[in-house]
């Protein structure tokens, strides 16, 4: 039997060794937003004119419309004029040796077990070593191949598979949902395409990190997941090494497409820069993330989020077909001056449907953290039935947690239940830890784990184990 | 193994204890009695290393060694454990990953590798045989949901795994019925050698009546104001605390 070590060894080694992406494009537009910045972004990635026009169209919605202040964060909205939104992934300056880097870092990688040459990769210390990583990813993309199974980046997507997204894209997040996703349709420029043929079953974890032409993930990054009728598919998204990044706001949009009868697994670990203790820096994270599921399908999202300044995140399934299934399992921490406004949307249109939520929030430090979820029924949806369980955990006694829960039903048949509780965690607690010789990092790590099982349970083994760490890591010294 | 000299210990401004002295030895069982709000748990929290408290003065040693610096998972590694009279819930860890977590944790702070899974497997049937544990216990969350007599239990079943030097049981019969009572005593007794010693927390006599001790000691406002062998417990039951506190007021 593999020990979790073993596991872990094995996950951090496999995530970066195949190599970085060098072949870096030099130009870059001014700063700003307007029509000709779109069409110069469509045409630097060799676009076709339906594309183009599409994100025009997006960007006229775009202009109609302002930035959200319903959530509960706070913070300075970023300059969309002075963002450059079409530049070549930036090359940082590179470092000549690890004893240029932040120590705080090194201390979190080796925590983690990330490889010294892994370490260097990640804070962008010059390395002579580059694994060939040409083979691996041929021999992946040769097994999905024979299965039909799509897995590349949204750009070439739209070149090689252009009914598919023209089909699918924006069916699920149309341009005019939100803010941040008519800015996503109009600039993204980076982005995952997956497509799982009918019948077929994925027969490994689809991660980002195998994806071909990956460059970093990407300021606007959108993501187009289609599962044919019949079909199955592991979606893992994000790692457990902290992110840095030079771009304060992203703002992805990620669409499933479960058809009859399918299954669509997501998982993701989110660890953006937070920011540092006192609260400056770190990203902005305004994700709209949506799956839609067809007559049977089943569509599960499973995220634990450490990262990031202020995430604002609602992963949600339309569940339309007859007997349909919607799952969000999540767990998020804050921690020091952290903000996140996350939960779910259940909106249940067909007959039969069912979801689950399982929330989490952790909040350590100053932090706040608010659960924000809707289960609508629809008048058509004759015996849906939801189940909620929304918990917080606090530690210490200057952090926030709120839980906004939202219930319409148009439908008298329908059964919705929630559940919450707030605990906080105890001197109690780590003082009987401590009793029996466990010490108090380990205790929390313990207890927070604990507290997360039902989540952390969904994930795929490996990420299972990086995301208990993760946990442990993100919450260090926030008690006593 | 354990001397108490002089101690005094606070919590906030108000001092609890005021002056304790006792010294146990190795293989022996020793009770300490006394009305509520005498000091009794204090001083097991205080031996304990619970941060709470603060020690104005006197100190304890252990094995010789003075305990004052050491925080409290550094004295379970040394041998001192504590049954707790409320043990506290940790939902989502199960007892088995508990008792595990807790015998690596000690081990490695003893420079000893972690304990094979089947040994520790084969141990943990053989003490919940001692206990009269069902097996299903061992997955469910700790203490979580546990009834009373399940979480002493379950306390007596983590002094079996760890085998501590030192063992306090603080009101351990608190909750028991009288079945439990016999189990859980019979298997601290099994637990007991000439290597060991227990220090015995009880409002009651009827718990000595299972375990048995050879010292008995009287705690009346932060004080020991009478020690003697098992008769004294006796006579605490037929005669009360009251001519105790009379006497210690003279």
């Amino acid at each position: 039997m593999k020990t979790e070590e073993s596991y872990l060894d094995e996950v951090t080694a496999s995530e970066y060794k195949y190599g970085f992406y060098t072949d870096i494009e030099s130009d870059k537009v001014p700063p700003g937003l307007n029509e000709d910045v779109i069409r110069i972004i469509s045409a630097k990635k060799g676009e076709p004119q339906w594309m183009t026009d599409w994100r025009l169209d997006a960007y006229k919605q775009f202009l109609k419309m302002t930035e959200p202040e319903w959530a509960n964060v706070h913070y300075t909205k970023p300059d969309l004029q002075a963002i450059s939104f079409y530049s070549a992934p930036k090359r940082k300056k590179e470092l000549e040796s690890l004893d240029e880097v932040d120590p705080e870092l090194l201390k979190t990688f080796a925590k983690l077990g990330i490889s010294l040459d892994e370490q260097k990769r990640l804070s962008g210390v010059a390395m002579d070593v580059v694994v060939d990583s040409i083979s691996v990813k041929t021999t992946f993309r040769e097994k999905l191949g024979e299965m039909g199974i799509i897995f590349c980046s949204i750009s070439d997507a739209i070149k090689d598979y252009p009914e598919l997204v023209k089909k699918y894209l924006g069916t699920v997040v149309p341009r005019s949902d939100n803010f941040y996703a008519a800015l996503n349709s109009a600039v993204f420029t980076d982005g995952s395409f997956c497509y799982i043929p009918k019948g077929v079953r994925c027969p490994m974890e689809l991660s980002t990190y195998f994806r071909i032409n990956e460059a970093g993930t990407g300021q606007f990054e959108r993501t187009l997941l289609i599962a044919d009728e019949g079909s199955y598919v592991s979606y893992l998204e994000g790692c457990t090494a902290p992110m840095r990044d030079e771009n304060q706001l992203h703002a992805a949009v990620v669409e499933l497409v479960a058809l009859d009868d399918a299954e669509i697994k997501y998982s993701t670990v989110q660890n953006w820069y937070p920011g540092d203790k006192n609260g400056k820096g770190g990203v902005f994270n305004f994700v709209t993330k949506r799956g839609i599921c067809e007559r049977n399908a089943k569509i599960s999202w499973t995220q634990v989020e450490t990262g990031s300044a202020v995430t604002w995140k609602y992963p949600s399934c339309i569940l339309k077909g007859e007997n349909s299934v919607g799952e969000f399992y999540s767990v998020a921490v804050t921690n020091n001056y952290q903000q996140a406004d996350t939960g779910t949307k259940m909106i249940h249109l067909g007959k039969n449907t069912k979801s689950t939520i399982i929330s989490k929030g952790i909040c350590a430090g100053k932090s706040n953290g608010s659960y924000r979820g809707l289960v609508k029924i629809g008048p058509r949806a004759e015996n849906a039935r939801n189940f909620s369980q929304c918990d917080s955990l606090l530690m210490g006694s200057s952090c926030g947690s709120h839980t906004f829960p939202y219930i319409e039903t148009q439908n008298k048949s329908a059964k919705v239940e929630h559940e919450a509780t707030t605990s906080k965690i105890g001197e109690d607690q780590i003082f009987y830890c401590k009793q029996r010789g466990i010490g108090e990092e380990e205790a929390i790590a313990l207890i927070v784990n604990g507290y997360c099982k039902d989540v952390l349970n969904q994930l795929p083994m490996e990420f299972a184990v990086e995301a208990q760490k993760l946990l442990a890591i993100s919450l260090e010294g926030s008690v006593g | 193994m354990l001397k108490i000299t002089n101690l005094h210990a606070n919590i906030g401004d108000k001092e609890i204890l005021k002056g304790i002295n006792l010294e146990v030895k190795p293989g022996e069982i020793h009770a300490i009695m006394g009305p509520n709000g005498s000091g009794k748990s204090t001083l097991s929290s205080v031996i304990a290393g619970r941060e709470d408290y603060e020690i104005t003065a006197g100190h304890i040693d252990f094995e010789g060694e003075d305990l004052s610096d050491l925080d409290a998972d550094e004295r379970a590694h040394k041998g001192i454990f504590l049954s707790f009279q409320y043990p506290v819930e940790i939902p989502g860890v199960t007892v088995t990953n508990f008792i595990k977590t807790a015998i690596n944790e000690i081990r490695k702070a003893r420079g000893q590798e972690p304990m094979p899974a089947n040994i520790m497997l084969k141990q943990m049937r053989e003490k919940m045989g001692l206990l009269e544990i069902d097996s299903a216990f061992l997955s469910r969350s700790l203490n979580t949901g546990f009834s009373g007599g399940e979480k002493k239990r379950n306390e007596i079943f983590q002094m079996a795994m760890l085998d501590p030097k030192l063992a306090i049981l603080d009101e351990t019969d608190s909750g028991l019925d009288i079945d439990a009572l016999r189990i859980v005593s019979n298997g601290v007794n099994k637990l007991k050698s000439e290597k060991n010693a227990i220090i015995v927390i009880t409002h009651y006599q009827r718990l000595l009546d299972y375990i048995v001790p050879d010292f008995v000691h009287v705690l009346h406002q932060g004080r020991i104001v009478k020690s003697g062998d098992k008769s004294l417990a006796h006579e605490l039951e037929s005669k009360g605390y009251d001519w105790l506190k009379e006497e210690a007021a003279l």
